[in-house]
């Protein structure tokens, strides 16, 4: 299938052949579930809301419910405005959610649908919310999308009671797995500090067997809480392309003081989210993350030799990627090739510092697709590829392990229950990419370099 | 609207057998709100073209659309596989604003060169519909400058159903067909439309026709290429399974080269047996109809005992079924009763008025009918109705799950071939492994 790629890179045309990224929407979307019963909706064509539910189930096997304006010729002749009204109407009366998250589509943008207006003539049953975001297809990527719905709660529903703020801290986690929110919050809580994360898909899209389905299952951040974010001291925004704008938008908007720190993947970042904590809230990092901390430290230390010095090529979302490349590079891996679909000057910026730091020379690349990545492959072989599904065709033409981490996975499982953040996700980590080299080590070894202890 | 009223919206698509004597409403646009599993018109034409398997699918308009319809067919190829890669114009706000014609034509270029295709497909998507891309005349242009065929597909999302996006692929197989000119003279051989090879189910087919003598022609579309599907006209006879997508073209090759077509389904020993006999009619040849009773003796001879092994603890078991389209459906009631299951609910996201009827006729009293169905009527009716299996697609199989009732995958997720009797089997298989599961016992 990939076999017509050829190594010499050239100038393209703007297109893309097998994308890194993918549309706005579905990041809103995701972003949406991660508010206590709530059923994000779709304004536009059905094919978008069918297509991301579709694409959400994939990754994270659990039901993912949203609503559509089913969008026909008329209502693009005449504006969406009639759809959306009646959608409103029907939500609330069929499904009857707390909250509606209504996100726009390409089409909807296009024909200039105006939605605070439409809302403002909307029936909204009392004590019924409906909030928006403004999401276009063609600007920016899915994560794009993930940070503007956030920033949509934060326009919607934060709200500040005045001084003085209180003692709990807002966590913004990025488009992260409901593992990972699982683990951010088992970290600060740990901290013994108070802390109100939205979105928080925990709960939702990892909800547990009961026997029982429920459209809107137990988690999620309430809608109190996301009000109630405007009293905070301060927020923490993790990773910069999925969380800094609404972290920033609740800093102007309720003087909660923001603060982007990366998304903790890794030893060193983890560090910095606890550091952060323990400085604003004057805590004591306990003993028991210590200890975690040091066995982190202990099995990087006990394994290292196996990394060391071993190419890599990672590629996904950029708040994902760039805690990866540092992640590795910790490890003493060399990290030559760094891809994210989605634009941004900054990602580039940032991940390129990170490589001098470290003396590696490598290619880093914003708004690429995986037609590049696997061009470099072919200029420059790695060990091992660290990425989303998608990278399977190219690990397999290259014969190159694949570790999955990152959205979306759509051929392995439990993916999304297990952490990648903090320390026990930086110890799940090593042992995913340590199994990968090994395994392919053994499959590779002749008869007499076949070791039983490795 | 009241919630009553919201939901007596839906209540004309909704029937119970032996309750009800009026005409059950589908084939109309959901309701604005619904969490319908229905999809667009993009999705319908492309699930139509993409196993074509030397083509390059190019989608004209912002990522997404060419994102989340990445690989996501099982459809297998013995040739090409570039039918698997994803191709997509990217457009961004600039090109929304100042037109999208210019990109494309550049990147047709582009891949015309690095892939040198025999065949491309551009689609439109909704923004393009709206902006007024024209992309007949840059599908022209392209064509000739590379002298490669360029067929553009009217398929903006809006425009309808999925529906509206099966005849969007048939117009442009049609043109694809047309281009060559003058029809060649007819041979014996047939044309088998609707089949999308997934998990190889057309090879299954292929191979029991040429046992009874029968070379297949061109398939629509499963593992099909560019030269196979020119050679289309040269058929004397269109067998069709899918007739939800396929009927437009099927009466359009009827009327411009004169051959006729009857419907298949290879869904289940009954329906294979019966269809194999009538294309063996059909083509009115003894030889034919000798050999395509031997055919079907051994086959069924060599599966007997194993889907009679399945009956067993399946037996009065009851099943769910919510498919895309409507001769899965009917199929699926008779292929279920050959393993000693009842259909107690049954739905499609697309069916036809006369899918309906069939249904109606076959399905024993008190099973739910129903069209366009959103997921708490899934719930409501699989509960109420004691269903202890669900079939359908990748949004249906996780609420099968979280209501404790096993599930199987009759939609681009298989991962074996249900035609056939080979088929049959499978299927009486994969009923049992999920039913039959102790993971249910920790529910």
């Amino acid at each position: 299938m990939l076999d017509c790629t050829p190594q010499e890179i050239k100038e393209r045309s703007g297109g893309k052949i097998n994308p890194a990224k993918t549309c706005q929407p579905v990041g809103a979307m995701y972003a949406a579930l991660g508010i206590h019963n709530c059923l994000p909706h779709s304004h536009g064509s059905q094919g978008c809301c069918s297509y991301h539910r579709m694409h959400l189930t994939r990754h994270f096997r659990d039901p993912i419910m949203a609503s559509t304006s089913s969008f026909t010729e008329g209502a693009c002749v005449f504006g969406g405005g009639a759809n959306l009204k009646t959608a409103i109407k029907n939500v609330f009366a069929i499904y009857n959610p707390d909250i509606m998250a209504v996100h726009t589509t390409c089409l909807t943008e296009t024909i200039g649908d105006d939605i605070p207006s439409i809302l403002s003539s909307a029936e909204i049953p009392p004590g019924k919310l409906v909030i928006h975001a403004n999401t276009p297809s063609y600007v920016g990527s899915h994560i794009t999308g993930f940070a503007n719905m956030t920033k949509g709660m934060v326009n919607y529903l934060a709200e500040s009671s005045g001084e003085p703020k209180r003692e709990q801290v807002n966590i913004i986690p990025g488009f992260l797995n409901p593992g990972d929110m699982r683990e951010i919050k088992r970290l600060v809580r740990k901290m013994g500090i108070k802390l109100i994360m939205f979105p928080d898909t925990s709960g939702v899209v990892d909800s547990p067997m009961t026997g029982e389905y429920k459209m809107y299952p137990n988690g999620g951040a309430t809608v109190e809480d996301i009000r109630d974010s405007g009293n905070s001291r301060l927020t923490l925004a993790l990773g910069t392309f999925a969380s800094a704008d609404p972290a920033n938008q609740l800093e102007r908007k309720c003087k909660v003081p923001a603060l982007t720190l990366k998304t903790p993947i890794g030893v060193k970042a983890t560090d910095e989210l606890l550091l952060a904590l323990r400085n604003k809230f004057a805590r004591e990092i306990p003993a028991e993350l210590e200890e975690e901390r040091g066995q982190l430290v202990d099995i990087m230390t006990d394994t290292h030799f196996h990394f060391h010095g071993k190419k890599v090529g990672i590629f996904g979302d950029p708040d994902v990627v760039i805690g990866l490349t540092e992640f590795v590079l910790s490890l003493g891996m060399q990290p030559v090739h760094v891809l994210t679909g989605t634009p941004g000057g900054a990602f580039e910026r940032e991940v390129s510092a990170m490589l001098q730091e470290a003396g590696v020379k490598g290619r880093v690349k914003a708004e690429g697709d995986l037609f590049e990545l696997h061009q470099y492959l072919k200029n420059e072989p790695v060990d091992l590829l660290l990425g989303t599904t998608y990278g399977k065709y190219i690990a397999k033409a290259e014969d190159i392990p694949l570790v999955r981490i990152g959205f979306p996975v759509l051929d392995r499982s439990v993916h999304s229950y297990l952490p990648v953040v903090g320390y026990k996700g930086a110890m799940r980590i090593i042992e995913m990419i340590s199994n990968a080299l090994l395994d392919r080590a053994d499959r590779d070894a002749s008869d007499e370099d076949f070791e039983l202890v490795m | 609207m009241s919630a009553k009223l919201a939901i007596e919206a839906r209540e004309g698509s909704i029937r119970v057998k032996g309750k009800q004597k009026s005409q059950l409403q589908c084939d109309a646009d959901s309701i604005a709100g619904a969490v319908s599993q229905r999809a667009c018109v993009y999705s319908g034409a492309r699930v139509v073209l993409n196993p074509i398997t030397d083509a390059i699918h190019l989608v004209h308009g912002p990522i997404g659309c060419a994102s989340y319809t990445w690989d996501i067919r099982g459809s297998l190829s013995s040739g090409s596989e570039l039918f698997r890669n994803s191709f997509s114009t990217d457009l961004q706000e600039e090109d929304v604003i100042f037109g999208g014609e210019k990109k494309l034509a550049r990147c047709i270029d582009e891949l015309a060169l690095k892939y040198k295709p025999s065949l491309m497909f551009v689609y439109s998507t909704c923004v393009v519909g709206v902006i007024g891309d024209d992309i007949t005349a840059v599908c022209k242009q392209a064509e000739q400058k590379h002298q490669i065929k360029v067929v553009p597909v009217q398929s903006s999302g809006f425009a309808g159903n999925k529906s509206a996006g099966y005849r969007a692929a048939c117009d442009a197989l049609l043109q694809l067909i047309k281009s060559e000119g003058e029809p060649t003279a007819q041979s014996r051989k047939i044309n088998y439309l609707g089949d999308f090879n997934l998990a190889g189910e057309a090879w299954i087919i292929r191979n029991y026709l040429r046992e009874m003598g029968v070379e297949l022609n061109a398939t629509f579309t499963g593992d099909s290429s560019y030269a196979s599907l020119r050679r289309a006209p040269a058929a004397c006879l269109n067998i069709m399974q899918c007739a939800g997508s396929m009927t437009y073209l099927a009466q359009e090759m009827e009327r411009v080269y004169n051959i006729p077509y009857m419907r298949v389904s290879f869904l289940g020993i009954e329906d294979t047996s019966r269809s194999l006999r009538e294309i063996a009619a059909a083509l009115n040849d003894k030889e034919i109809s000798e050999k395509t009773e031997r055919l079907i003796e051994r086959e069924t001879a060599e599966i007997r005992s194993l889907i009679e092994g399945y009956r067993v603890p399946l037996q009065g078991k009851k099943a769910a079924v919510f498919v895309g389209g409507g001769f899965k459906a009917v199929s699926l009631i008779k292929q279920f009763r050959e393993v000693g299951m009842e259909v107690v609910m049954i739905g499609t996201q697309t069916g036809k008025q006369d899918d309906y009827d069939s249904m109606y006729s076959l399905a024993c009293d008190g099973t739910v009918i129903l069209d366009d169905a959103n997921p708490s009527e899934l719930e409501r009716f699989i509960l109420q109705q004691g269903a202890d299996l669900l079939v359908g697609g990748v949004k249906e199989r996780p609420l099968a799950y979280k209501l404790g009732i096993s599930f199987i995958d009759h939609n681009h997720e298989r991962k074996h071939p249900l035609s056939g009797f080979a088929g049959a089997v499978n299927f009486a298989q994969e009923v049992y492994s999920t039913l039959c599961s102790p993971v249910w016992n920790y529910v």
